[in-house]
């Protein structure tokens, strides 16, 4: 069995063991790169010299005894969100084609603390902008569940990377469901904290009140693991909340009993899709089995999170990206006359379709005489959304949902019509608009062979919970984990 | 007959904060570094990186709040500026539109009939922008993002002022207060005081505001009275033409001392603020905010008081005294050492004065050491030196901060006191200037002064001016 099928916590161990090396443990992700990526194209940055070289450090920092953790040695992949200093970091967007950040995130500082060995940078939607992994300068990521299919998006590079073993684990990041998503359609595991629980500093914001960083892994042990390690107080993010439980792993306990789960009836109406839905309850008695109390209730006003979000994020968004404009970094248009036309060539060579869509509407709704009707009402309907999520927490310990409608949609479905793409966000978006954790992992696969996402949602600061509850339903699932495979080879 | 007139106009001051890192980020304020070596991702606008709000600013925005009698938002936030500029990494501005720090102030300011209450609407903080050149060898633009972050307040007034004079009196008023808090140098010429001025005229008696233009680009006092001056006259002449004033933002060129418009109103950007989301709500604590107000100095107008009071000098000495923090520092620090109020005003109002025009110096600039300036005073008084070696040393311990006793010492200044050594000299002079002494004889009292300066000199100035009259008046009597 190659290194590569592995949980990260095992490779890990046994490379604490001495059973290999960190160096042999980096050679086996780039050959699984080398043999799966020309057909999913899951990387847009392969840094195969850098990485052998830190694999080498690793090792002998491993020898030493300096680093012990189970994280050191394993090959992982990053969003190319990620500030890497001296790797290329685009944002899969020709307008940072080429662009090197001169300092690293320190949610990546606190995994090369850990020991981590990064191979390189995992393809997404540009500027976590999108559902599919389509809008990507650089290209699709395909599906290795089937190639003809999405791998969702916006972090579909780093879960396509961890379906198809290019590495032990990645980071993804969420801000309307960008991890749970993309999980979900490549039946991988992936968590989205706390907002304040990872630091944003060095993430390069979509929409700064939503954004969260989080880990894409195969099981819920690694995604306890790698929480544990990028979670941190940083100063450096005013956001960034001080903590007093980072011991994720401790959740990792077989033990649902007397946990109470609310199901939202407003989840599971229109629009979901008959196997997904059949899947995701059929969970909920799995979980009820193990000693769970089951309870429907209704959430309400979930119809509002969409516009609601799609109003924030893109007004946030029409300003963070403000400073890629040619000036200092980044993509600048050949021919120009004049600042402003070098501003507006360059923006409008740079950004895609999707990107400068957003951008326009975020612009609309904050110019003056509309801020009022849009953004100022999006902020308050977001208010009461949280507060829907406060009541539903006073009773039960978790919520169990579906992350998305339907299973991986085909290639270029989505994107012709940007509405329906939108509308696919709703049952993830609302945990950004509180703040919540939420974690998706895979409960079944549908009639057409794709994986089915479920997800729980937890209060504020409760991932141990999440943890906890997903934990003991992963005990019960009995298909086997590398059947994603079987549609690449 | 003409119709008549009245200004009315508003300020927005901004000022640039004494903090020694930036507003946002651990870089340095300072001044005259090589371009962009004060920056940091966060103050480049890298991609990732995120404002950390500076705890200093908000204290020093708050002690100016405080002294000019402002309601403190114990919640305030910032916002987004949106705006496209190379200066300006972010593309936007981190501000304070919606909750500023600040609000409903007022400072008071003399005028020719009577105090004037001048209303503060708000003081917000801000981040200043980076720097422009352009490179005529290489035709093009270079940015040095060395200032961008340093923190700002505007001091947003209500429009109450009249006149160029109140204008005047209220910039000094905040300049002083802001000096005093030590908040800010404040200095109009190098920057660190800035202020636009909001200008509208009326007729008089009307209650309606007229429209209004701003002026920008004014780095003086001087230039501040002319912008007022040829933007009420300009103003007038189009009224009275029967035309319109047009709602714009105008450029002040000193040197042609006349403006012109930048922008109207109809091309105002929309700065598309919304509520900063990288960085959350100031709580203001009542704990913290009774902490700073605890640690409020003395400011000027208390000050003025205690002088009159504590030390009996007279108004005119405490006006110019206090007129700088730096100099009313100086007063005091020098007193407690040689409990002479009159005597170290003195000095300061006089020479400390006459010295800085000279040298073209700010109150800012004075370096010497108060012990200095008392030792001196406690030579004079003495009597070991004369006035005219005082002063003498004095421009020494002004440039150098010299010790004057050793120096006094080593150069051998001090008055020579024995009297026979005087005798001898004076008999000298006497017989030396027969004319002179005929004259004084005579009645020409003037020839008394020359005999004087005659001894004087031949005393290298170490002698007491009084002795060396007495001595004359004496043997001139006897008739040697």
């Amino acid at each position: 069995m190659s290194l590569m099928s592995l949980t990260a916590v095992e490779l890990g161990k046994k490379i604490q063991a001495k059973e290999v090396t960190a160096v042999e443990a980096a050679r086996e992700a780039f050959l699984q790169i080398e043999r799966m990526d020309s057909k999913l194209h899951c990387m847009i940055t392969v840094d195969k010299e850098g990485a052998l070289e830190r694999a080498e450090k690793v090792q002998e920092g491993i020898e030493k005894g300096f680093f012990k953790g189970p994280l050191a040695g394993v090959p992982i992949v990053l969003k190319d969100n990620l500030c890497t200093k001296g790797m290329q970091t685009t944002c899969a967007s020709k307008i940072l084609y080429h662009f090197k950040p001169t300092y690293t995130a320190e949610a990546v500082k606190n995994l090369e603390q850990a020991g981590a060995v990064i191979l390189g940078k995992a393809n997404m939607d540009e500027f976590a902008m999108g559902s599919t992994t389509e809008t990507s300068f650089f290209g699709v990521t395909k599906n290795p569940w089937n190639l003809e299919h999405v791998p969702g998006g916006s972090s579909g590079g780093s879960c396509a990377a961890v379906a198809a073993e290019e590495c032990s684990y990645a980071l993804g990041s969420d801000t309307g469901g960008s991890i749970r998503q993309p999980s979900a359609y490549c039946g991988v595991t992936g968590i989205k904290p706390t907002y304040g629980t990872v630091s944003r500093y060095g993430l390069i914001a979509y929409a700064s009140s939503l954004d969260q960083i989080g880990p894409v892994a195969k099981d819920v042990g690694d995604c306890a693991a790698v929480l544990e390690a990028i979670a941190s107080y940083d100063p450096k993010d005013s956001t960034s909340v001080k903590r007093k439980d980072y011991d994720f792993t401790t959740a990792l306990v077989e033990d649902v009993k007397g946990l109470r789960i609310g199901i939202p009836r407003d989840y599971f109406g229109v629009g979901l899709d008959a196997e997904v839905r059949e899947s995701i309850l059929q969970a909920a008695k799995v979980l009820e089995g193990q000693g769970a109390v089951l309870e429907e209730f209704d959430l309400s006003l979930v119809e509002y999170a969409i516009p609601a979000y799609y109003i924030i994020a893109s007004a946030e968004a029409s300003s963070n990206l403000a400073r890629f404009d040619g000036v200092k970094y980044g993509y600048r248009t050949k021919e120009y006359e004049g600042l402003h036309q070098m501003y507006k060539k360059s923006r409008s060579e740079g950004f895609g379709a999707e990107v400068k869509r957003r951008i326009m509407l975020g612009s609309f709704v904050l110019s003056s005489g509309y801020y009022d009707a849009y953004y100022l009402k999006a902020l308050k309907t977001k208010a009461l959304i949280k507060q829907a999520f406060d009541r539903a927490f006073e009773r039960y310990d978790v919520i169990l949902a579906p992350v998305a409608p339907t299973t991986a949609p085909k290639l270029k479905e989505s994107l012709c019509d940007p509405i329906q793409m939108y509308l696919s966000d709703i049952y993830t978006i609302a945990a950004n608009l509180a703040g919540l954790p939420g974690i998706s992992l895979p409960c079944g696969i549908d009639s057409k062979g794709l994986p089915i996402g479920m997800q729980l949602l937890g209060d504020c600061f409760q991932e141990k919970k999440l943890i906890r509850a997903a934990y003991t339903f992963e005990r019960t699932r009995t298909y086997e984990r590398c059947k994603a495979l079987k549609g690449v080879l | 007959m003409s119709r008549q007139y009245e200004t009315v106009i508003g300020l927005e001051v901004h000022v640039e904060l004494a903090t020694k890192t930036k507003i946002f980020c651990a870089c340095s304020t300072e001044f005259g570094g090589a371009p962009n070596t004060h920056t940091c991702p966060v103050c480049t606008g890298m991609p990732g990186a995120l404002p950390v709000l500076n705890r200093q600013v908000v204290e020093y925005a708050i002690a100016v709040g405080l002294a000019t009698n402002c309601t403190i938002n114990q919640c305030c936030k910032f916002d987004r500026k949106n705006y496209f500029y190379p200066d300006n990494p972010q593309n936007y501005q981190i501000s304070q539109l919606y909750e500023p720090i600040c609000r409903d102030g007022y400072v008071e300011i003399d005028t020719p009939s009577g105090t004037k209450k001048i209303g503060i609407h708000e003081i917000h903080m801000e981040e200043d922008a980076g720097k422009l050149m352009h490179d005529e060898w290489e035709d093009c633009s270079l940015v040095d993002f060395n200032r961008s972050g340093v923190p700002l307040i505007e001091i947003v007034s209500e429009p109450d002022m009249r006149d160029a004079k109140e204008v005047i009196a209220y910039l000094d008023k905040l300049r002083l207060i802001i000096q005093y808090l030590g908040a800010s140098d404040c200095k109009l010429q190098e920057g660190s005081m800035r202020a636009d001025v909001n200008l509208s005229v009326r007729e008089t008696g009307s209650t309606r505001l007229g429209t209004r233009t701003e002026m920008k680009n004014l780095n003086s006092f001087k230039a501040i009275t002319r912008a007022i001056e040829g933007e009420r006259e300009r103003q007038i002449e189009l009224l009275e033409m029967g035309k319109a004033v047009v709602q714009e933002t105008r450029r002040w060129d000193d040197n042609k001392e006349s403006s012109y418009a930048m922008r109207s109103k109809e091309d105002a950007q929309d700065y598309r603020y919304f509520p900063e989301p990288d960085l959350v709500p100031v709580w203001i604590s009542d704990e913290w905010l009774a902490q700073i107000r605890a640690r409020q100095p003395e400011l000027r107008t208390q000050k003025l008081i205690r002088y009159k009071k504590e030390f009996d000098i007279p108004d005119y000495d405490a006006q110019i005294i206090t007129s700088a923090k730096k100099m009313a520092d100086l007063f005091e620090a020098t007193t407690a050492i040689c409990k002479k109020p009159k005597k170290v005003s003195n000095w300061l109002m006089v020479e400390t004065m006459r010295l800085m025009k000279e040298h073209e110096m700010e109150a800012e600039e004075l370096t010497f050491s108060p012990k200095h300036l008392a030792e001196l005073i406690e030579l004079t008084d003495k009597g070991a030196i004369n006035s005219s070696v005082a002063k003498e040393v004095f421009e020494k311990i002004f440039l150098e901060d010299i010790d004057p006793l050793q120096y006094v010492e080593e150069h051998g200044l001090k008055t020579v006191h024995d009297e026979s050594v005087l005798r001898t000299v004076v008999e000298k002079v006497i017989e030396e200037n027969p004319q002179s002494v005929a004259d004084y004889r005579g009645g020409k009292e003037k020839a008394m002064g020359f005999l004087v300066g005659q001894t004087m000199k031949a005393m290298k100035g170490k002698a007491n001016p009084a002795a060396v009259n007495q001595m004359l008046r004496e043997l001139l009597m006897v008739g040697i």
